[in-house]
C-alpha cells in the first residue's frame, strides 16, 4: 500500500509541475515581446518547469530577508522541534528556524556557487579563446598545463588545495574555480580551434585586426551558443561541488546557512523517519535538475537536433 | 602484433610520466604549505632547539630538488611518511583501508556495469518508446542529484525505521563475504544509481548512431530480428564508446566514493582524506591523494588500451 501511496503522489507531483511550467510558459510568452515570445513557444514542458524554478530561486535568493520569517542565525527554540504552525518545518541541531536557513542558504549558496562558476568561466575561456587564437608555444604551455591538472580527479584535487591553503570561502571559491577553469578552457579552445580557421578569420586577421578584437568581435560570436550551454553545465558542476564540500565540513563554515551543512547537521533525523533533513538537499537536486532541462532545451535548439 | 606492444609501452611510459608530474604537484603541495613543516608537527609550545633539531633530522635544511629526490624515492618504495596527527606510519593507515575502499567499489562497478549496458541497449532496441524516454529522464534527473540526497532517500527508504539494511557500514574485524555485501549493500547501491545514469546514455547514444550506417540497414533488410542487429552487428562497433564511458565512470566512482564514505561511515580511503584534511595532516593527504590519482591514471590507461584492442583495424594495421 505505502508504494500505491508514493506512486500517487509522484504521478501528482510530475502533472502538478508540468501545468506549473505550461501556465508559466504561457504566461511568459504573453507579456514577452515578439521575438522572444517566438523562442519561447518552442521550450519544451520540462524546460520552461525549470525556468520557472530558477526564476524562483533567484527571487528567493534577492528577497531573503523578507521572505524568511526569523533570522539566519537566531536560536529560536528548542533543538529538532517538529513541524508546527509557527516554525514552519521545525528547527534544527541548534534550534534555529529551519525554514528561514533554507530561504538564506538559497542566498549563500546559489550565490557562491554562481561567482565561482563566472571566475571559472572568466579565466577559462579566455585563456581557451586566446590559446587557439595565438597558438604555438603559449598554446602548447597552457595545454600541457591544463592536461597535468585534469589527470588528478577533480575532488581529491580540491582536498589537496583545500588543505594547503585552508578551508574557507574565499580558498573554496579560488580553487574549485581553478580546477573548473581548465574544463572550460578545454571546450572553449577545441570550439575556438575550428572557428580560426575559417576564411573570415583569415581575412580579418589580413585586415590588420588586433588580437583581442579578433577574438571579441571574430571568434566569440560563432563560440557563444555551445559556451552558454556549458556555463549552465559547469554552474551544476560548481554547485554540487561546493555541497559536497560544504557537505563533508570543508566548505562554507557554521553560522552561515548553507544546504550542504545543513544535511550533515541534521542528518541524525533520517534514521528516524523525519524527511526535514532532506529538504535541503532536495533543494539542491531541484535546482540541477531545472538548470539541466533548460540547458537541454538550448542545446537541442543549438545543434537543430531533433531526434 | 609488435605494433600493439609498442603502443601499450608508449601509453605505459605516458602513464608513468603523469603520474610523476602529479607528484610533483602534490610534493610542491607541502612547499606552500605557510608555516613550518617541524613546527606544524610539535605544536606551538616547542622550543627553537628541537624544532631546530627535527628540521635537521628530516632534511628540511636541505634544497628542495634534493628534498624531492627523497621524497620521490621513500615513496617508490613505499614509506610515504608518518602522520602528523597520530604519529602512525601513512602506508599502514592506507593499507588498511585501501582494501575497504576498493571492494566497495569493486562491489558497485559489478552491479552498474552489467545494468547500464544491458539498460542501454533495450533504450536503443525500444528508442522514442515510453521506457526509452522515462529512462532518459530518470537519467537526467539522477545526474543532477547530490550523492548524499541519493544516499539519504536510500536510508529513508531502504535503513531506519522499518527497514532493511543498516545505515552504517562500518563493520569491525574480518567480516564474512555474506556479511560484507549485506552491510556495504546501501553505500554500494548509491553509487551505482549515481553511475548508472551515464553509461546508459552514452551505451544508447554509442548504438543509436550505428544504427544509420548501411551495414545495419542491409541487416534489417534481410529480415534479421532487432535485438540481434543490435548485440551481434552494433555492439562489437560501439565497444570502443562504451569502454571509455565505463572507464571514465569507474574513475568517478573513486571520487564519489569520499563522499558516499562519510556518509554510511564507511572505514575507507575517503573517510580518511575527509578527517586528515580537516586536520590539515599534510601526508596523509598526499599520500591518499597519490593512490588516487595513481588509480585514476591506471583506469585510463587500462581504457585507452582495451579501446584500442576492441578494434580489429587498429589490431591489424598494415
Amino acid at each position: 500500500m505505502g508504494f500505491l501511496t508514493g506512486l500517487f503522489w509522484f504521478v501528482v507531483v510530475i502533472i502538478a509541475s508540468m501545468a506549473a511550467g505550461w501556465i508559466f510558459r504561457a504566461a511568459a510568452v504573453g507579456i514577452s515581446p515578439r521575438g522572444v515570445a517566438k523562442e519561447l513557444k518552442t521550450a519544451p514542458l520540462t524546460a520552461s518547469f525549470g525556468m520557472l524554478m530558477i526564476l524562483i530561486y533567484i527571487v528567493v535568493a534577492v528577497f531573503a530577508p523578507l521572505i524568511a520569517p526569523f533570522s539566519e542565525t537566531a536560536i529560536v527554540g528548542r533543538e529538532y522541534q517538529p513541524w508546527d504552525s509557527v516554525h514552519l518545518l521545525g528547527t534544527d541541531n541548534l534550534g534555529r528556524d529551519m525554514l528561514s536557513r533554507l530561504i538564506y542558504a538559497a542566498r549563500n549558496t546559489v550565490g557562491i556557487a554562481f561567482v565561482t562558476t563566472a571566475l571559472a568561466f572568466g579565466v577559462g575561456s579566455i585563456l581557451g579563446l586566446l590559446a587557439a587564437t595565438v597558438g604555438g608555444w603559449l598554446d602548447q604551455i597552457l595545454s600541457r598545463t591544463v592536461d597535468v591538472l585534469m589527470a588528478i580527479p577533480a575532488l581529491i584535487f580540491a582536498l589537496l588545495l583545500l588543505t594547503i591553503f585552508g578551508t574557507s570561502v574565499i580558498n573554496m571559491i579560488l580553487v574549485i574555480a581553478l580546477i573548473d577553469s581548465t574544463r572550460v578552457f578545454r571546450l572553449a579552445r577545441a570550439v575556438a580551434m575550428n572557428i580560426v580557421v575559417m576564411d573570415y578569420v583569415e581575412a580579418a586577421k589580413l585586415r590588420g585586426e588586433g588580437l583581442w578584437r579578433l577574438i571579441t568581435r571574430e571568434i566569440l560570436p560563432n563560440a557563444m551558443a555551445p559556451l552558454v550551454a556549458e556555463f549552465g553545465l559547469r554552474f551544476c558542476f560548481v554547485f554540487l561541488t561546493i555541497s559536497a564540500l560544504s557537505f563533508l565540513g570543508l566548505g562554507m563554515q557554521p553560522p552561515t546557512a548553507d544546504w550542504g551543512s545543513m544535511v550533515k547537521d541534521n542528518a541524525t533525523l533520517i534514521s528516524f523517519g523525519d524527511i526535514t533533513p532532506l529538504l535541503p538537499a532536495g533543494a539542491i537536486a531541484l535546482l540541477t535538475v531545472s538548470v539541466n532541462f533548460v540547458v537541454d532545451w538550448q542545446l537541442q535548439r543549438a545543434s537543430g537536433l531533433k531526434e | 602484433m609488435s605494433h600493439i606492444w609498442i603502443m601499450i609501452a608508449q601509453r605505459l611510459a605516458l602513464g608513468v610520466m603523469t603520474l610523476f608530474i602529479v607528484s610533483l604537484v602534490i610534493f610542491l603541495g607541502t612547499e606552500l604549505l605557510p608555516g613550518d613543516f617541524a613546527q606544524e608537527i610539535l605544536g606551538q609550545s616547542a622550543t627553537p632547539e628541537t624544532v631546530a633539531a627535527l628540521r635537521d633530522r628530516l632534511g628540511l635544511n636541505d634544497p628542495m630538488h634534493i628534498r624531492y629526490i627523497n621524497w620521490l624515492s621513500d615513496v617508490v618504495r613505499g614509506d610515504l611518511g608518518v602522520s602528523l596527527a597520530n604519529g602512525q606510519s601513512v602506508s599502514d593507515l592506507i593499507g588498511r583501508r585501501l582494501g575497504n575502499t576498493l571492494s566497495l567499489a569493486l562491489y558497485a562497478a559489478a552491479i552498474a556495469v552489467p545494468l547500464s549496458i544491458m539498460l542501454g541497449i533495450l533504450a536503443a532496441l525500444f528508442r522514442n518508446s515510453f521506457f526509452d524516454r522515462f529512462a532518459n529522464a530518470s537519467a537526467l534527473t539522477s545526474i543532477s542529484f547530490p550523492e548524499f540526497f541519493v544516499a539519504y532517500i536510500l536510508i529513508f527508504f531502504l535503513a531506519g525505521a522499518g527497514g532493511v539494511f543498516p545505515s552504517m557500514a562500518n563493520f569491525r574485524g574480518d567480516p564474512t563475504l555474506a556479511e560484507f555485501l549485506y552491510r556495504a549493500f546501501l553505500p554500494a547501491f548509491t553509487l551505482t544509481l549515481v553511475v548508472t545514469a551515464h553509461m546508459m546514455r552514452m551505451t544508447r547514444a554509442a548504438i543509436i548512431n550505428l544504427l544509420a550506417s548501411p551495414y545495419i540497414e542491409m541487416a534489417r533488410l534481410k529480415g534479421m530480428n532487432p535485438m540481434r542487429i543490435i548485440v551481434k552487428h552494433a555492439l562489437p562497433n560501439a565497444l570502443a564508446p562504451i569502454i571509455n564511458v565505463v572507464a571514465l565512470n569507474l574513475a568517478y566512482l573513486i571520487t564519489g566514493v569520499v563522499v558516499v564514505e562519510v556518509v554510511f561511515v564507511y572505514p575507507g580511503l575517503g573517510q580518511l582524506m575527509v578527517d586528515s584534511v580537516a586536520a590539515r595532516d599534510m601526508p596523509v593527504v598526499q599520500g591518499v591523494a597519490l593512490v588516487f590519482a595513481g588509480a585514476y591514471v591506471l583506469l585510463n590507461l587500462t581504457a585507452d588500451v582495451l579501446a584500442t584492442l576492441s578494434n580489429p583495424r587498429l589490431v591489424h594495421r598494415r
